[in-house]
């Protein structure tokens, strides 16, 4: 595009948010992620077409068409390959990966070590609620032990996954954990994320009303990290370790070289590489 | 009520009860079944809703009779609508003509326009009033005495059905409910006649009342399956949660893997130490077991998977039924694998299909799928007590092998007795590398071939008897078709012969490996061969055209899902072509 | 709606956690902000409304998504009220330099939301007029307790000035719908009642 000639007006929140009405249940912890999104898109003055927001399958991994940005609706769990492959190919996106703690821990539980290893510069928000909620109240992998179900009669006695512990011994490059109920808040913190190169991780607690109607009591419960955010691993390792899941926060930002496989230059044309066959 | 209809024949009568925002439309609708079914009828309720996971709008389609039923009527008799928000979404699904009667509540406004454009009568109750009126209840149980009214149920029978509901728990809620079901059921008598249920008998003989997917989770059970996983998948979850308790009280267990990747490698784990397994689940599930299920077939490990087929590909329309997995199930293994595909077609034979497979996959160690749909799944029914059955899972076991023992033995049936871990003497490595008969991988012509041909040997010399398929009635033209659709077909030939047109009918249940002398012996003497499922592409068409000798011509009647392909489009197809 | 009272916790295990219950993030009634000016302080006011706007907007939304006509309604129109303000808090106050939003919403000082801003969380598709009214409630209170606090401890005897005025117009919003609460019928005793179960999907 040519220089722009007319200063542009600042963006909005608004201009991120599509007219489409989202089927979270009210109360439900989502559609305050949602309005955190489109405020962090905004701060950072991004237009929704540089953007894509990859996810899943879930409640949560709903979100893209929620947004007027390019959305990519997934299949269960493979949210964060989709979404690498989006960055590496187009590494001038801004990619958003989000989805809910299933999504992301269970049947993606693998792609979330490699992203996090591989620190591609983008960003994974995980809207835990520490449930299945669109399959209807199956534990997930962040589910508290004595938490009954229909499928796990007496609770699964398993004990939690912690992301965020996971995340950093994986070597994500910034670690947070954030609570929907505290908006604008979560929003600051998903800007920090982006800005941040290489892969950032936000968990973001998330309630979900219908099937853990205990959860509305969550504001009660976040609170902000009484730590500052640290960039030595070991550090945020012994204060990780010791959370009590409801720490908010910039938890670890670190330095780590975001990963992105050399970009020929494309100065031959596909035809010259016929030499290499003739005899 | 005025004059009186009869319901006609074995059609029954057909209900919508509808309404959003947490109305209670599916409780009542599930009251309102088990009401008939105590006092003597048949029947069945498919639940359908919008996307919202609470407060959405919704209904219960119900088809009442005196007679088995095995599908939803092509149209409803009478709507019940406690209001009318977002109702249109579905019109689709409530096709209404001018003998139907749609019932609203005057203070919510008047029905969508699709509703009424077929010249349906309208009649009006205050349905929100009158349940104020008496406080402590609600009004779907107003809806549910009109609808009992209207269709001539007894109000006893729905009392009862009330009283076991709120009797023992919620006692307070229990005289205002009844007080609300009799005024619904005074306040229909003033309404238009809607027709009448046929008079029944009390039921001498045993009934149940269940959906397809516990009737699945029974089989299973009665099949011999003890251990479970599974990962959560619309609209197959529901196995799930019923075998989760089940498996605890018969002696076995339940996982809940971290998806299906990890479903399928447990349960081959699982049978491989000689444990009859079992996972559930939908087609994108499937698709994911597709390696796992290679691995079972070449290791030779019986397992069986219960696909509960919905809209796809993808995530597609999840809570909806589509036979759009007959061409994953039958050809999505990689290499040549030869492996079991089993269509129950009824929602009670979702038991003796699923049981049937247990007992073949074992038999035979080979996997086997279970092509259920979302129809059979989430429909519940009253349904006769499915007789017993004496298919086990038996796996041919090496009882007492020596050094000498060889897991994959060339034998003539082509199943080689299996030793299971623990068992003295007989260690193997199970393999999905290409091996010879001792299980030692092996990347020659000669192992390869032979391995090929007993796995395929196994299937194919196998008795599956008449259990195979339902085949039924005579005539020149036939109708063959599977899983649900049967139901819509059966309602169609008996219309047809009411016409005095003769037709047979062929509902497969053995989709794989594929029996075609059985299907031409069937088939003696048909010119006219007509086939029928809800898939866009013709799946299971090609696949008779494949693999099969079809005689005469053949058309193919079919279209996806979400709707259901409705006997009227079956009817009229074969009267048409009866007269060519 | 105190979610505590009117929303029948139906979990069935309260989750396990051993955090203590400390805080919660959100400060209420809003932490003060430090303004400059009476422009300034009228900025963040009118700003404060344009969020409230956008926020009933939104719940009206989710409303109307999940066959709640009655709420919605209510929603709506007091998306409409708080716009009126917004344009009045203008007209009056900032017609000579119209301000512009900064991008990302409002940031207040705790990174909270704005004071008059309704909590999504507080939703439930079965609630009734009577909650909804508690929620704008719970708003005009938080409104009327921030600008009381600015009256008191601004340094600047202008803002001091239009915040008492402000938080006496917030004090007539409490007082506007206590009395239309009073006008509202009490919600149903079972009014969260649903026997059927959650729709799954996906
Ligand atoms: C391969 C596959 N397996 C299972 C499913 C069914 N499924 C859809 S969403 C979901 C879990 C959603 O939970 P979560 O990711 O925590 O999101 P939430 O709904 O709680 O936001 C499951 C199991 C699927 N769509 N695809
Ligand atoms: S079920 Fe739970 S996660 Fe899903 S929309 Fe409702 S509240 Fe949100």
């Amino acid at each position: 595009m040519s220089t722009a000639s007319v200063a542009a007006a600042p963006i909005t929140a608004a201009a991120f948010k599509s007219a489409y009405k989202p089927i979270w249940c009210p109360g439900c912890g989502d559609y305050s992620v949602l309005s955190s999104i489109t405020k962090a898109f905004a701060m950072l003055d991004l237009r929704p077409e540089n953007v894509a927001v990859v996810s899943g399958i879930g409640c949560s991994s709903r979100i893209p068409a929620y947004t007027t940005c390019y959305g990519f609706h997934g299949v269960h769990g493979r949210a964060l390959a989709a979404g690498t492959g989006l960055k590496v190919a187009r590494p001038d996106l801004t990619v958003l990966v989000a989805g809910g703690d299933g999504d992301g821990y269970s049947i993606g539980g693998n792609h979330f070590l490699h992203a996090c290893r591989r620190n591609v510069d983008l960003t994974y928000i995980v809207m835990d609620n520490h449930v299945y909620g669109m399959t209807k109240g199956q534990p997930s992998p962040t589910t508290e032990p004595d938490w009954e179900s229909k499928l796990s009669p007496g609770g699964t006695g398993l004990r939690t996954f912690h992301p965020l512990v996971v995340a950093l011994a994986s070597g994500a490059n910034f670690i947070a954990r954030t609570f929907a109920g505290d908006p604008n808040g979560t929003a600051q913190i998903i800007a920090d994320a982006i800005r941040t190169p290489g892969f950032s991780f936000v968990e973001i607690l998330s309630p979900c009303v219908t099937l853990r109607p205990e959860q509305r009591g969550w504001k009660e419960q976040a609170h902000p990290a009484s730590v500052a955010t640290t960039s030595d691993p070991a550090k945020a390792a012994r204060y990780l370790m010791t959370d009590d899941g409801f720490n908010i926060g910039v938890l670890y930002k670190g330095n780590r070289k975001p990963y992105q496989p050399p970009m020929g230059k494309g100065t031959k044309r596909v035809a010259d590489l016929e030499a290499e066959f003739s005899i | 009520m005025h004059d009186k209809v009869k319901a006609q024949g074995g059609r029954g009568v057909s209900i919508a009860l509808a309404g959003s925002g947490g109305a209670g439309v599916m409780t009542a609708g599930n009251m309102l079944l088990k009401a008939a079914a105590q006092a003597g009828w048949y029947g069945l309720m498919v639940r359908t809703s919008g996307p919202q996971i609470r407060g959405g709008e919704a209904a219960a389609l119900l088809r009442i009779s005196a007679e088995p039923v095995e599908c939803l009527d092509d149209r409803f008799d009478l709507v019940i609508a406690i209001d009318w928000q977002n109702i249109h979404r579905f019109a689709d699904e409530l096709p209404l003509d001018a003998g139907s009667l749609m019932v609203g509540d005057p203070d919510q406004g008047n029905p969508p326009e699709v509703l009424t454009q077929r010249g349906t009568r309208l009649a009006q109750v205050p349905i929100k009033k009158m349940a104020k009126a008496i406080p402590g209840s609600w009004p779907n149980m107003i809806m549910l005495g009109i609808a009992a009214a209207l269709v001539g149920l007894p109000l006893d029978a729905v009392k009862s059905v009330v009283e076991a509901a709120y009797g023992k728990k919620k006692k307070e809620l229990l005289t205002p409910n009844l007080a609300a079901v009799e005024a619904g059921f005074a306040s229909a008598q003033t309404l238009p006649a809607v027709p009448q249920l046929a008079a029944v008998e009390p039921t001498q003989t045993p009934r149940w009342l269940l959906t397809g997917n516990q009737a699945a989770g029974y089989g299973a059970l009665r099949g011999g399956v003890r251990f479970v996983a599974g990962y959560p998948i619309t609209p197959a979850t529901e196995v799930l949660e019923w075998l989760s308790p089940a498996l605890t009280k018969v002696g076995g267990t339940l996982l809940q893997a971290e998806d299906e990747l990890a479903s399928i490698n447990m349960i081959i784990g699982a049978s491989f130490g000689g444990v009859p397994s079992l996972t559930v689940t939908a087609g994108p599930g499937l698709a994911l077991m597709a390696e796992a299920l290679g691995l079972a077939v070449a290791a030779e490990v019986p397992v069986v998977v219960l696909d509960v087929m919905r809209g796809g590909p993808s995530t597609g329309i999840p809570a909806k039924s589509e036979q759009s997995d007959v061409s994953i199930a039958l050809f999505g293994l990689h290499g040549d694998a030869p492996h079991l595909v089993i269509a129950p077609n009824s929602i009670a034979d979702c038991l003796g299909a699923t049981q049937w497979a247990v007992h073949l996959a074992e038999a035979m160690q080979s996997p086997a799928i279970v092509l259920s749909d979302q129809f059979f799944g989430q429909t519940q029914a009253v349904v006769d007590r499915p007789a017993d059955m004496h298919f086990i899972g038996e796996r041919a076991k090496a009882s007492a092998p020596t050094e000498a023992y060889k897991r994959y033995a060339l034998t003539e049936s082509g199943v080689s007795p299996m030793s299971i871990p623990g068992t003295p003497g007989g260690a193997y490595t199970a393999d999905g590398l290409t091996h010879n008969e001792r299980g030692v991988p092996s990347s020659q012509a000669a192992d390869h071939l032979a391995q090929l041909d007993k796995r395929e040997r196994k299937l194919l010399r196998h008795d599956y008897g008449d259990y195979w398929a339902e085949i039924d009635g005579q005539g020149e033209i036939a109708v063959i078709t599977f899983g649900s659709c049967t139901g819509p077909v059966r309602d169609a030939l008996a219309r047809a012969a009411a016409d005095g047109i003769k037709v047979r009918l062929v509902s497969m249940r053995l989709l794989a490996p594929a029996q075609p002398e059985r299907l031409s012996e069937a088939l003696r003497g048909v010119k006219k061969v007509l086939v029928v499922e809800q898939n866009h592409s013709g799946q299971f068409h090609r696949y008779l055209r494949a693999d099969f000798d079809l005689p005469g011509e053949v058309r193919s009647l079919r279209h996806p899902g979400p709707l259901p392909i409705h006997a009227e489009e079956i009817y009229r197809k074969i009267t048409e072509w009866s007269l060519m | 709606m105190s979610t505590k009272k009117a929303v029948k916790q139906t979990g069935r295990k309260k989750a396990a956690t051993s955090a203590k219950v400390r805080a919660p993030v959100r400060k209420k009634p809003g932490s003060p902000i430090s303004v400059t000016d009476e422009i300034d302080f009228m900025t963040r006011a009118w700003m404060m409304e344009l969020e409230a706007v956008e926020r009933y907007s939104t719940l009206a939304d989710a409303m109307e998504e999940h066959n709640n006509p009655e709420v919605t309604e209510l929603f709506r129109k007091l998306s409409r009220i708080e716009q009126l303000h917004a344009d009045q808090i203008l007209e009056e106050h900032l017609s000579k330099r119209p301000p512009v939003l900064p991008p990302g919403g409002i940031r207040w000082d705790a990174g909270e939301e704005g004071p008059e801003t309704a909590d999504p969380g507080e939703l439930h598709y079965r609630m009734q007029p009577y909650h909804a009214l508690q929620i704008a409630l719970a708003c005009e209170q938080r409104a009327c307790q921030f600008f009381t606090k600015i009256a008191r401890s601004a340094k600047n005897t202008a803002v001091r000035k239009a915040a008492r005025e402000m938080a006496a117009e917030e004090a007539e919003h409490v007082q506007l719908v206590e009395d239309w609460l009073k006008r509202t019928p009490k919600p149903d005793p079972d009014w969260d009642h649903d026997p059927d179960p959650p729709v799954q999907s996906d």
